[in-house]
């Protein structure tokens, strides 16, 4: 059949392009271990549903071109069968095979991807709060007390910590070449941990729909050499302006807007959803909300708007 | 409020389609008058309570709906086939997103499906009818009432923008200050209301009015398919009736079920809404799985492989469809403990879908298949479905999802499992029960040019965003850089796209010249078919069986005619009783509508004036008295002898 030789040629036609003749897919070009172990887990699957593909479409193959009717004596009458509890049971347990094998690597490879990188699991984590309002990112770096605006800078070989969380629609965080993405909420805040090891720029952007310039929502990720961020780091501070409350509540405006640069953080006026003045639990939240502070919560919340 | 707020300006494709549809309109009313067809179309359709009538009306629906998806398929191809196009702007895109998921999902899909279990399932059972016409009625205005409500979002007050899942806090009147989302609320629920009548109806019928002898292990896996969507039906649906009106709540009477402060929670939504959205996606596959299976054993002249097992795998689908809905969100920051559990039953699901692919390989073997055109869309579904589930199994994957969630890979994946899952078997149905309702069949030959469009566009449309996926590319982004490289695999896409058009195209074309030319089918058994509705005459009669066959074994017609064994006793025509037509359910379906339109727009009085109108018609229902009618058996034999010729 014309369609299966279709099918199969696009198929080996895609193994050739994942198989690394082609490095430029995103997600198979990491450039930190966190995507590294993404891409791995993700080749590995295919490769496995590869093997699945193959056992199908030879049997497909078999049966459409040994049993038409067009090759059949006139007289044939095909049996009657019901079935075959061998056969059925055989392609009951090898998909369960499959199943668990592909089990234990979802859970070995999820929690490595939610924690630390294993190689810098004894350094301190650059700690970034990344929260989205339409249509941007506010990167803050409480420590370095520097805030930015569509654009981040990371240090290379550090472990950094991205704290999310969204001043609107539900967001989505991600860098793919360092790292899975993961939702920014207004109520509560989620993590992201990657490291990233080479330097170089790479595209961020959000991928959860949030309106009108959805598309534009992108920014840029720059890893640097230890000392390069050092030195943005000293210059932000002396040359850049400090940020207001007043100037953070345009910020956060419905634009699509350029850089923007400032020597401190919005966390101070407008603190993130974390801790008492986190909006509900969710699941693995390690942070304690005390129920009483709802109310100083919602009070933050409403002064946001 | 003003007409300019009132009606959506400022596009000239709307302005083109306010045209078109009063055009068209004003077209119908003259045509009926001039061929005084007000009348038939009343006593015929409109007030009818036949399943194959109501069935017909749901497929006819359905494809109108399906060239209107279709319509917001090509421009979104066409608008995201090069970078930086200007075809549509932002807004505009994100509306015609969002009514095309909503609209292929809930007003093609699902309809096609409810009108093939329509004609198809009472004849299969051997019954006369569903067990409540009248409701069926019912189910079938509320569908209609609740698709039409969402189209006309389109010319008047603007469509929803928020994607077909509606995410709060975006749907919130604060980020969608549009009617169009009031829309959304409204008219899923009209719909949705009609469509959870439809679980109980089948569920009942089912269950209660088989032909003596069918036991359930006896029955065909079409049938079977319907038993198991009937009951996701009834639990799934009443979680999108309760998720709706808090949305309309929160969006036009000031709760805060969903809102950002006040203690309200955005994540609720995405819950509620994909407890329904997971199990739906079931609610259309199952009965795909079914009519494969019908389709497959009829042109391989075999028995279906492995029946128990197939049951089973159905029944443990429909089980797991309500345990995975929490891989829609993985990156909604759960913890690697709830991740990973919903990630196994995700892939679980994957263990009962192999057994059935299995077993429809093992059906042709040994077999004598020839490749009519039914069976051509049963083939292909083998080979491109089972991408859709191997790249299945690769999301379920909790930690690869961090990479593939909200990209065109992910588009890609459920449009492998959508269009040759649901799409193609619908089609193949449509084409395989078309002479039982009218005849004769569809030309062979447009039927396969058809086809082969369909199938080759269909990979090359979609095959790309797996790639664009993997490359980074989000879905909904109404435009892209040319530095982002995703241009020319875009463009691969479209042509695609153009493809299908052509296919669907050609599908209707084969409607108008079949019905001119084809040769009419008059053994009713065009295919040599193996269950009780080919043993009925083509077109069917209202009462559909003359007499109740009896059943003593599966695929019961096959074997009566292999073994020339009757399928009904000696015994004379006994009259036979039948429900009455009424106009009540499309009456209650025109206020419904008119509920729906002033409830979008906050006009509280009229709403309520419509609304008693539809308590009235309840509360009369209530009061009367209707025991339905008695076909004379002076009839019937006139009606067998014209349908039979000499045979009876």
């Amino acid at each position: 059949m014309k369609a299966k030789w279709f099918l199969l040629s696009i198929f080996f036609t895609l193994s050739l392009i994942l198989s690394g003749c082609d490095n430029s897919l995103l997600v198979f070009d990491p450039k930190g271990p966190q995507a590294k172990t993404l891409s791995d887990t993700i080749i590995f699957s295919i490769i496995m549903m590869a093997g699945i593909l193959l056992v199908v479409y030879i049997l497909f193959t078999f049966m459409l071109v040994k049993y038409r009717a067009s090759k059949m004596d006139d007289s044939y009458e095909p049996p009657h069968e019901e079935g075959s509890k061998w056969l059925e049971i055989t392609w009951t347990i090898i998909p369960i095979i499959i199943v668990i094998v592909l089990s234990v690597v979802t859970v070995r490879t999820t929690s490595e991807v939610e924690s630390k990188p294993v190689a810098y699991a004894n350094d301190k984590p650059l700690v970034i709060y990344a929260s989205s309002s339409n249509w941007k990112w506010h990167f803050s770096y409480p420590e370095e007390g520097i805030e930015t605006v569509n654009y981040v800078n990371i240090p290379e070989d550090r472990p950094v910590e991205f704290r999310l969380y969204s001043f609107g629609p539900i967001t989505s965080f991600w860098i793919p070449q360092l790292a899975g993405q993961k939702y920014a909420m207004s109520d509560m805040v989620t993590k992201i941990n990657l490291a990233a090891e080479i330097p170089g720029s790479y595209i961020g952007k959000n991928s959860n729909f949030n309106g009108k310039d959805f598309a534009h929502m992108e920014f840029e990720t720059q890893v640097m050499t230890e000392k390069d961020y050092e030195k943005w780091v000293e210059e932000v501070k002396e040359t850049a302006p400090a940020l207001t409350e007043s100037e953070f509540d345009e910020l956060i405006e419905p634009s699509v807007l350029g850089r923007k640069t400032y020597s401190s953080t919005h966390l101070e006026f407008s603190p993130a959803p974390e801790g008492e003045h986190a909006g509900h639990h969710h699941g693995n939240s390690d942070e304690e909300t005390d129920s009483s502070h709802h109310m100083d919560m919602d009070m933050d919340m409403e002064d946001h708007k | 409020m003003k007409w300019d707020e009132f009606f959506v300006t400022g596009e000239p494709m709307i302005y083109a389609a306010m045209v078109s549809i009063v055009l068209v309109s004003v077209a119908i009313v003259a045509g009926l008058t001039y061929f005084k067809k007000w009348g038939y179309l009343w006593r015929n359709w409109l007030t009818t309570v036949d399943h194959k009538k109501i069935g017909v009306m749901y497929i006819i629906a359905a494809l109108l709906m399906l060239f209107r998806g279709g319509v917001d398929a090509l421009l979104m191809r066409a608008q995201t086939a090069v970078p930086e196009n200007g075809l549509l702007d932002g807004q505009h895109y994100n509306e015609i997103f969002t009514t095309h998921g909503i609209i292929m999902i809930l007003f093609m899909a699902m309809p096609f499906i409810i009108g093939l279990m329509n004609v198809v399932i009472p004849l299969q059972i051997g019954a006369r009818d569903v067990a409540f016409p009248r409701l069926n009625a019912v189910s079938f205005w509320l569908f209609f009432f609740g698709a039409m409500l969402l189209n006309l979002s389109f010319v008047i007050g603007g469509s929803p923008d928020a994607g077909w899942s509606a995410y709060f806090p975006l749907a919130s009147t604060e980020f969608s200050p549009t009617v169009g989302n009031n829309y959304y609320s409204l008219s899923l629920q009209i719909a949705g209301i009609g469509t959870l009548m439809t679980g109980i109806n089948f569920l009942v019928t089912i269950l209660k009015m088989r032909a003596p002898g069918m036991t359930l292990m006896k029955m065909p896996m079409f049938t079977w398919s319907i038993l198991i969507t009937s009951v996701i039906i009834i639990f799934a649906f009443p979680v999108l009736t309760v998720a709706l009106a808090l949305m309309m709540l929160d969006r036009q009477f000031g709760t805060q079920f969903f809102a950002m402060q006040n203690g309200g929670m955005d994540m609720l939504w995405a819950n509620l809404f994909w407890v329904w959205g997971h199990p739906e996606v079931y609610i259309v596959i199952l009965p795909a799985f079914g009519i494969y299976s019908e389709i497959i054993a009829t042109f391989a002249r075999k028995n279906l492989y492995g029946y128990k097992s197939m049951v089973i795998s159905m029944v443990a689908i429909s089980m797991l469809s309500f345990l995975v809905w929490v891989h829609h969100f993985y990156t909604m920051g759960h913890g690697v403990m709830v991740n990973s559990v919903f990630s196994i039953t995700t892939m679980a699901i994957a263990i009962p879908t192999g057994v059935k692919i299995f077993n429809w390989l093992f059906t042709l073997r040994k077999g004598k298949i020839t490749f009519s055109t039914p069976m051509l869309y049963a083939l292909a579904f083998i080979p491109i479905f089972t991408i859709g589930g191997v790249t299945g199994v690769m999301l379920a994957m909790a930690s690869a999802d961090y990479q593939y969630h909200n990209t065109m890979f992910l588009v890609a994946h459920f449009h492998y499992v959508l269009i040759p899952g649901t799409v193609f078997a619908v089609i193949a149905g449509y084409h395989y029960w078309f002479p039982k309702v009218f005849g004769f069949r569809l030309n062979e030959k447009l039927g396969k040019w058809a086809f082969w469009f369909i199938a080759i566009s269909f990979n090359v449309t979609f095959f790309p965003l797996f790639i664009l996926g993997l490359n980074g590319m989000t879905r909904r982004m109404y435009t892209y850089s040319e530095s982002t490289g995703f241009g020319p695999l875009n463009m691969l896409s479209m042509v695609g796209a153009v493809g299908l058009t052509i296919g669907f195209l050609l599908l209707v074309y084969n409607i108008y010249w079949s019905t001119r030319y084809a040769k009419r089918d008059t053994t009713g058994d065009p295919w040599d078919g193996r269950s009780l509705e080919w043993s009925t005459p083509s077109p069917v009669p209202e009462y559909n069986f003359a007499k109740t066959p009896v059943v003593t074994k599966l695929d019961a017609f096959w074997f009566s005619k292999k073994e020339n064994t009757p399928l009904t006793d000696d015994g004379d025509y006994e009259p036979i009783h039948m429900p009455n037509n009424n106009g009540q359910p499309f009456i209650m379906g025109v206020a419904f509508f008119f509920f729906g339109f002033f409830m979008v727009f906050s006009w509280w009085i009229p709403a309520i004036i419509a609304g008693l109108v539809v308590l009235g018609t309840m509360a009369y229902r209530t009061f009367e008295q209707d025991h339905g009618h008695h076909i004379s058996v002076e009839e019937i034999e006139r009606t067998e002898k014209a349908l039979r010729g000499e045979q009876s």
